[in-house]
């Protein structure tokens, strides 16, 4: 023994403890659901596409190019969605309670724009399967599916009586809210990846296309066309039209006659949509007529916004009761304890040279006629929860289904569609989703962010939007956009902070080497939960030792 | 003043690290090859703030001065759970004498450094605040006044805990401990009573004087980096939340220590040669009752029979000193 005075054993390392042994709870990192994702109709993965473009350039100057990849995997159309999106995503963002929401919608249409500038493309890399799918309708849910399936490996032949492809984002959303170079190169990218169109052909009889074509399975895809037309006492010369046919008109070329005095009826955003274009067309008056309040009205409250500071003009709670000739006889409403609206039999004259009925869309569905499996009830396609009608291997969504109507909602039917689709021909069971317990608020530790406010798009000028179609809203730059992506607090997902590996006091958290790999020492961890409490994000979850 | 800059990185800018950040920004914490000071396997309670207070500490003062260093500890929570006998939880090479005098000792041992010819070697000397307020007071007085160089640090948890959570001259107003129960007409720790060592450490114009939490290691990292650039006495006095003596949760202790920042009951600040230097504006600043209820040594301010009288001299404290030290100065909040 060559020990030091008074020395009996070897000088050991406390790692010989293993503190493990005294714990009851353990700590696992978990992926949570983002509220943004959960919202978004679409299905995106919003936090992790946001998580790629935080990095901007980046370390490899490919940050933006991921995220915009990571949006293409559900989404085919960054850019589009960054301009008509209503994003539910942003209503639903945690970020809310701490100061503003993250401008996701921003983020990303400058993400799909970058696309564009950069001329990033997708291509097909499953194996041809050689099946073929017929896809009848070429609006969002039409070429949504069509795209999803193209990258499954199908054969898929689109069909649409108009000229061009994008439905009502075409022959709806008038241009400057939608510039058309856009919509153009994010179909053009589809069109890309071999789906063949059949434009200007209308499927009326669609039993006997399916049959002739000799297609293995349909998406049916058709929309609400025919604008709804309420039952109004009129003179013989007053000028009614309904929004559709005047923004269609529009679109393909035929400026319609509106005069200087235009009214529109209805609260949703065709109605805005109707009397911004009439502004834009040379209306001195727009005048949008509806029968409730403002904060009862279905458009959303950016578009109202925008309208009002185009100067269109407002009469909630009026109806409309007769049409004459240059004038409208309006009724006031009242709305009781419910919020439904009745007359109250006071009257009043407007002048007006045109009245738009902007009143919602109908369907038309008589190609489906002779499908007698085939439910339709209240002018909607029956669907079941894979989006398949009564007749198997027939599919439909979009406005054809009963659901809410956008183009969001839209694409996502095609996204949910296609799989099912996949799925049917392979004659497989649809896998099931996972279920992510959704981010809460009270998850995460907000303390760790920095407070900043989300960054405004910019308006083009309120007087030069009233004469052109020019684009209304403009997009981030990009600073703008990084600065924006990055306030995302990545609820319940690891951005990889490392605060996990500060915090531990037994040492027990390692990081395994890449960004977000963390590996929890059970050898070490006694369980005390501060990891969970300081984890930003919400990112880690104790659970129970089986003890 | 101590406001990080933030720049264009809005995520994790107080947390620990971010994969955005440049390696020289993050904490050193965050880096993979930060020295763990004190390992696994110690036996410190779950949560303890003191295990994690000495390791911020010592891996920041590591990194300052290349790994020359050698730590000097007093008796108490942080050595007995770091070394019984034949175990050790140092990755430095480290010290223990006496409860009372790890300030001399320290002294002794910088001492010593410099007579070999190895006054390169830094020392830093550390105490719960029993050993540094109450106990070592005396030695701690005379390192201060030789200006011996020699980093004390106090890691605070307002009590003498490895005893038993008796009283100690750092224990507040209105504390149930071991030995000031909460009973009678003025439960727990007597008011006006007790030293506040950070101002008896100006007092005595040392170069560098700082108070710290662990719940804002930016700060603290910051702080004895910048305490390893003066030679002399220096002293850091950090805030280490006690979830055994505090009777909290064990995973509140990061928690508590921010909350008492921002409550304004432990002011954070920094002073060189005995003028305050800067000082920690309050973010989002709380009342004191956010910060007493989830412990159980202040419980009997609440519950059955509520003291609101105690709770009022206990934010009136806290109201003094941001006043004192201008702790609202940079924030809006007021
Ligand atoms: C004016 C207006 C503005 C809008 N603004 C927005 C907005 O900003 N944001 C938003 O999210 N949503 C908006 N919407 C709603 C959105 O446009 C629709 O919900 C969405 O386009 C529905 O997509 P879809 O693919 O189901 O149908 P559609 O877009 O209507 O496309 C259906 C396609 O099917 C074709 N078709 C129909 N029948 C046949 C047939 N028998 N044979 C061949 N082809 C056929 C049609 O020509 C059309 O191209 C707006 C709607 C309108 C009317
Ligand atoms: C001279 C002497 N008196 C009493 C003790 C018993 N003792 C050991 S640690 C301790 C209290 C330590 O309190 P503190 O310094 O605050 O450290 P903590 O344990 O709270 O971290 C006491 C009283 C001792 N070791 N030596
Ligand atoms: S902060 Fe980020 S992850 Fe959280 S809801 Fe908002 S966008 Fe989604
Ligand atoms: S009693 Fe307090 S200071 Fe001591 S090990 Fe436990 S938590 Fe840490
Ligand atoms: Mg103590």
């Amino acid at each position: 023994m060559d020990k030091p005075f008074a020395i009996t054993l070897d000088v050991g390392t406390s790692r010989a403890n293993k503190t493990g042994s005294w714990r009851t709870e353990r700590a696992v990192y978990v992926e949570r659901q983002p509220p943004c994702n959960q919202a978004c109709p679409a299905g995106e993965n919003i936090q992790g596409w946001l998580y790629a473009a935080e990095e901007g350039p980046g370390a490899d100057g490919r940050g933006y190019e991921r995220a915009w990849r990571t949006i293409m995997a559900d989404n085919p159309f960054p850019a589009i969605m960054g301009r008509v999106c209503y994003h539910p995503c942003e209503t639903a963002c945690n970020r809310e309670i701490v100061d503003e929401a993250v401008g996701i919608n921003s983020v990303e249409r400058f993400l799909g724009d970058e696309a564009i500038r950069q001329g990033w493309t997708v291509s097909v890399e499953a194996p041809p399967t050689g099946k073929r799918v017929l896809v009848v309708g070429a609006g969002p849910a039409g070429l949504s599916a069509a795209y999803h399936l193209a990258m499954l490996g199908h054969d898929v032949t689109v069909v649409d009586s108009a000229p061009l492809t994008g439905g009502m984002m075409r022959f709806g959303i008038p241009a400057y809210r939608l510039p058309r170079d856009v919509l153009d190169a994010e179909v053009q990218r589809i069109r890309d990846l071999g789906v063949h169109f059949h434009l200007g052909a209308t499927v009326t009889d669609l039993d006997e296309t399916i049959r002739d074509g000799g297609y293995d399975a349909t998406f049916l895809a058709v929309g609400a066309q025919v604008g709804k037309r309420a039952y109004l006492p009129a003179g013989s010369v007053s000028h009614v039209l309904d929004a559709v046919t005047m923004l269609r008109g529009l679109e393909e070329g035929e400026a319609p006659m509106l005069g200087r005095r235009v009214a529109v009826y209805g609260g949703g955003n065709a109605a805005m949509d109707a009397a911004r274009t009439a502004r834009r067309l040379g209306a001195d008056e727009a005048v949008v007529i509806y029968r409730r309040t403002r904060d009862r009205m279905p458009a959303h409250e950016g578009e109202v916004r925008e309208a009002q500071e185009e100067g269109v003009l407002f009469r909630w709670l009026t109806t409309i009761t007769q049409v004459d000739e240059g004038s409208l006889t309006v009724e006031r409403m009242e709305l009781d304890q419910s919020g439904f609206p009745h007359p109250t039999g006071e009257f009043d004259t407007l002048s007006a040279d045109a009245l738009v009925l902007a009143l919602g869309q109908d369907t038309d569905l008589s190609l489906l006629e002779g499908m007698d499996d085939i439910a339709v009830r209240d002018g909607v396609v029956t669907v079941d929860h894979e989006l398949m009608t009564g007749r198997p291997g027939v599919f439909a969504g979009g406005d054809a289904v009963p659901h809410e109507r956008s183009v969001t909602v839209a694409v996502g039917h095609g996204r949910r569609a296609a799989r099912a689709i996949d799925d049917w021909l392979a004659d497989r069971a649809p896998e099931p989703v996972p279920h992510r317990e959704l981010a809460d608020f009270a998850m995460l530790n907000t303390w760790y962010y920095e407070d900043a406010p989300h960054q405004q798009r910019s308006m083009l000028e309120a007087v030069r939007r009233q004469s052109t179609f020019d684009e209304v809203v403009l997009g981030l730059d990009e600073t703008t956009a990084l600065y924006e992506a990055r306030r995302c607090m990545s609820c319940g997902n690891c951005f990889s902070c490392d605060n996990c590996v500060g915090v531990c006091p037994d040492n027990a958290v390692r990081r395994l080497g890449p960004p977000g790999e963390y590996l929890i020492d059970l050898d070490y961890c006694k369980g005390c939960g501060l990891c969970v409490a300081e984890c930003p994000a919400g990112a880690i979850a104790m659970v129970p030792e089986e003890i | 003043m101590t406001t990080v800059d933030l720049k264009l990185y809005q995520v994790g800018t107080f947390a620990a690290g971010n994969r955005l950040l440049p390696l020289e920004d993050r904490t050193v914490q965050a880096h993979p090859d930060r020295s763990n000071s004190i390992t696994s396997g110690h036996r410190a309670c779950q949560g303890c703030g003191e295990v994690l207070g000495a390791r911020y500490v010592l891996d920041a003062a590591m990194r300052a001065t290349g790994g020359d260093l050698v730590a000097v500890n007093a008796t108490g929570c942080l050595e007995v759970f770091s070394t019984p006998y034949p175990e050790s939880s140092w990755q430095l090479p480290w010290l223990h004498s006496l409860f009372g005098n790890a300030p001399a000792v320290a002294s002794g041992v910088a001492a010593a450094l410099r007579a070999t010819g190895r006054g390169h070697t830094r020392v830093v000397g550390q105490a719960g605040d029993g050993g540094t307020v109450d106990i070592g007071f005396g030695a701690l007085s005379g390192m201060f006044e030789r200006n011996d160089d020699v980093l004390f640090v106090c890691y605070d948890n307002e009590g003498y805990m490895n005893t038993g959570v008796q009283r100690s001259g750092a224990t507040p107003g209105g504390a149930r401990t071991a030995n000031t129960k909460a009973i009678g007409p003025e439960p727990g720790n007597a008011f006006g009573q007790g030293k506040n060592m950070p101002r008896i450490a100006m007092a005595h114009e040392i170069p560098y004087v700082a108070t710290a939490t662990v719940a804002d290691l930016h700060d603290l990292e910051r702080k004895v980096e910048k305490a390893m650039t003066f030679h002399g006495a220096r002293y850091l006095h950090v805030l280490v939340p006690c979830p055994l003596g505090w009777g909290s949760a064990s995973k509140d202790t990061i928690l508590l220590a921010r909350l008492a920042q921002r409550s304004g009951i432990f002011p954070v600040f920094e002073s060189e040669g005995g003028e305050v230097t800067a000082v920690t504006p309050i973010r989002r600043r709380v009342p004191v009752e956010d910060y007493l209820r989830p412990q159980r040594r202040y419980s009997h301010l609440f519950g059955a029979h509520p003291r609101p009288d105690v709770v009022a001299r206990i934010q009136a404290g806290a109201d003094r000193s941001i006043a004192r030290y201008g702790l609202l100065a940079d924030s809006s909040e007021k």
